[in-house]
């Protein structure tokens, strides 16, 4: 694997693979006091950030760290990035200092696929961190592998996936990846929160929650972004947290195995009751710690696992 | 100026080769034709047609001449096949005032490559907001105006320029996107916008302006030209309006001919334009459209931008391409080459009916004796790689890069002079 920029089109045995690894890595630093493996010694980590997402890039910053990297974190603010430098100069000078891979999370839709462009000579990797509303398959990956842990292989598993579709490069990568994984997975929102075209993605569309939990084996709700609430996509919170918001009657309707899913940051009372968030069902903070392992298992297989090209 | 013989051509394709003699601008003769001290232009039998004219053309000048000047501009326009073309006002600062069009006018003809004809506002500052003086404009020679770039989205602003625009003997020309529907707009709604993440400009933000200045122009009784269609819906609605009548004009870009939102997938901004690149249906339609005369043209819609400009991410990169110098090999490769247009069909849609729809009395005319001499010589069976830093711009931006193309100019024939033979502008 050369850079890591979507999960569409990637190959389940890689992804597998990843999450293989990520596995191995948790059981490994479990109850360790020093949690740290020499694996990524001398190689350096450049963290990029145009959009804050203090929670990604401390979950990236410590895998590179746990594997020993040297981590570089470059933010928006006080640095040449946010005085106007354009990113392809941006990525000429992170190559020209040594960057071993790149992590970046910009506000542009194929940002990352043009950062790899750039670098492509350089040979340094690149990360997506997330790029605008395209994608985010490290978060696809921890969501997957989160899954994992509470219900085994995906295959033939049902994933509800509800919410802000239309904007949310987290859906994107999950849809990609845990179809690559064998699951079945049902968009579920609002007809304005979807993007024109879903009805040829390979998935299930509906616009009745209530009809779908029952059947569902883990249900990923979306971030529902404030901004969007004076959009127009919807007519108020209110409704929206009527129709689409899981609270504790909903959570009564799926079968009692299913797993609840949040990316954070949540709204708690609109998107998920504070009730539910906060129940054994929701894997939240597991999808936190699973964080770090799936992405110093991205950073392994990018890094530090030679025999594999992609 | 010497007299000039185009030696062994067949005017628009047909027949035996024959000789054209030009003398003082105007087509002196057809067929075996001697001159003394004439210049000689060896046709080979290549294909003679009336130049170019294109109806949407960015200059740059004033304000960007570090990527298009009207000096640069006009030598790819001139490589291209054209002898009239019409320079968008969208410059900075804008083409709102007489002051600004005399000056690219001056400049054209300072020039001489080919007729450069300033577009005007059609509104003060391209805001939508307050009609631009028109009236000053078309007295200063103005025969086409347009806020291309932006549309003229206030109905009752659109209203009163097709009104105003009816007793001035101007043509409007509307770049068709409603704004409310396109805000934040990166690509073509639907399946790849989708899959890309790039939020969409759906088709109807474009056939409901075109839709709705239909019938106004109905309405007032005016003339109004509609920019780069690009969706299958739009000729539909063309279609419509010419069938009861309405007094409407339609151009086609030719990458809008060519080219789909599949090329979108690598994020390379090369591939951005507004509007934007549409599915194969769309593309198809366009064709059978311009093939049936419900577009009546293709324009250009030649845009060049600088490098930081376009080697960037995709949202803040600036929109369009360059045009002039594969405009005619697009059309060969999928108007031509598909058999849906011959030679006779390609000067209507690269020269007379643009001719017409401005109103230039010199362009677009038939290859006859006393007709003035605005010529193109095609090599229908030449093909040529497309190389951006070649290309006579200053810019480099073109999707065609790498591609080969059918068809090349051969020479181009500005009022009986050469301003381009075999690539280059003669000395
Ligand atoms: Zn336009």
């Amino acid at each position: 694997m050369r850079h890591l920029l979507s999960t569409e089109g990637i190959d389940p045995g890689l992804a597998t693979a990843v999450l293989d690894t990520a596995a191995r890595l948790k059981q490994a630093l479990e109850g360790r006091e020093v949690r740290k493996l020499p694996t990524l010694r001398g190689r350096t980590v450049i963290t990029v950030f145009y959009e804050n997402s203090t929670r990604t890039r401390v979950s990236f910053e410590i895998a590179g760290k746990w594997m020993s990297a040297d981590v570089v974190n470059v933010s928006s603010s006080g640095s040449s990035v946010g005085k106007g430098e354009s990113l392809r100069d941006t990525a000429l000078t992170l190559a020209a200092a040594g960057a071993d891979c790149v992590i970046v999370r910009h506000p542009a839709s194929g940002a990352a696929h043009r950062l790899a462009g750039w670098l492509h000579e350089a040979g340094t990797s690149v990360v997506n961190a997330g790029d605008g509303t395209h994608e985010h398959p490290t978060q696809a990956l921890l969501d997957a592998a989160t899954l994992r842990e509470r219900l085994g292989d995906l295959r033939d598993r049902r994933v509800a996936i509800v919410g802000d579709v239309l904007h949310s490069r987290v859906a994107r990568s999950n849809v990609h990846l845990l179809t690559a994984l064998g699951a079945e997975v049902t968009l579920i929102a609002p007809p304005t929160l979807l993007p024109a075209g879903v009805e040829n993605w390979p998935v299930h569309v509906s616009h009745e929650l209530d009809a779908e939990l029952p059947s569902q084996d883990a249900v990923m709700l979306l971030r529902v972004q404030a901004e969007r609430m004076h959009g127009g996509f919807f007519p108020s919170a209110r409704e929206y947290s009527i129709a689409y918001g899981l609270n504790e009657n909903r959570l009564r309707l799926l079968p009692d195995h299913a797993v609840v899913l949040h990316p954070g940051p949540m709204l708690r009372g609109m998107e998920i009751a504070s009730s539910v968030a906060d129940s054994p069902r929701a894997a939240i903070t597991d999808q936190v710690r699973n964080g770090v392992h799936v992405r110093m298992a991205v950073l392994y297989h990018l890094l530090a696992h030679e025999e594999e090209t992609s | 100026m010497n007299p000039l013989i185009i030696r062994g051509v067949r005017p628009y394709g047909e027949g035996e080769p024959v000789d054209v003699l030009v003398r003082d601008g105007v087509v002196a003769a057809i067929g075996e034709v001697a001159e003394e001290g004439a210049e000689v232009v060896e046709g080979g039998g290549a294909v003679l047609l009336p130049g170019f004219v294109d109806l949407h053309t960015h200059l740059r000048e004033p304000g960007r001449e570090d990527t298009e000047t009207i000096a640069t501009g006009s030598a790819a326009a001139a490589l291209g096949g054209y002898t009239a073309v019409f320079a968008m006002a969208n410059t900075d600062p804008v083409a709102d005032n007489a002051v600004i069009v005399e000056h690219v006018a001056r400049r054209g003809r300072e020039v001489g490559l080919v007729d450069v004809h300033p577009v005007g506002a059609v509104t003060v500052g391209l805001k939508g907001e307050k009609l631009a003086e028109l009236g000053t404009m078309a007295k200063a020679g103005v025969r086409v105006f347009s806020d291309d770039g932006h549309c003229v989205h206030d109905p009752l602003v659109m209203r009163r320029a097709l009104e105003y625009s009816k007793a001035l003997d101007v043509v409007v020309a509307q770049h068709a996107e409603e704004p409310r529907l396109t805000v934040g707009a990166q690509a073509h709604e639907g399946e790849q916008a989708a899959r890309l993440g790039l939020q969409g400009w759906p088709a109807a933000a474009e056939e409901a302006v075109v839709a709705r200045d239909c019938l106004l122009a109905r309405q007032v009784g005016a003339r109004l030209h509609v920019c780069h269609v690009s969706t299958a819906g739009t000729a539909d609605v063309l279609a419509w309006a010419k069938a009861r009548g309405t007094e409407v004009s339609a151009e086609v870009t030719p990458h809008h001919l060519l080219l789909t939102d599949e090329r979108l997938a690598t994020y390379d901004p090369v591939n951005k334009v507004n509007p934007p690149l549409r599915t194969a249906d769309d593309v198809r339609k366009l064709r059978e459209a311009l093939a049936a005369g419900v577009i009546d043209c293709v324009a250009t819609d030649h845009a060049p931008h600088a490098v930081q400009d376009k080697d960037c991410e995709w949202s803040a990169a600036r929109p369009g391409m360059l045009g002039l110098q594969t405009a005619l090999s697009i059309v060969v490769e999928t108007m031509v080459e598909t058999g849906l247009l011959d030679w006779r069909g390609v000067a209507r849609v690269l020269s007379e009916r643009p001719a017409e729809i401005a109103g230039l009395p010199d362009q677009g005319r038939p290859i006859e004796v006393g007709e003035p001499a605005n010529l193109v010589l095609v090599d229908p069976g030449a093909r040529w790689t497309v190389r951006g830093a070649e290309l006579a711009s200053i810019a480099a931006n073109t999707p065609f890069e790498g591609m080969e193309l059918p068809g090349a100019v051969v020479a181009t024939v500005l009022r009986g002079r050469v301003t381009a033979l075999r690539g280059r502008i003669p000395a």
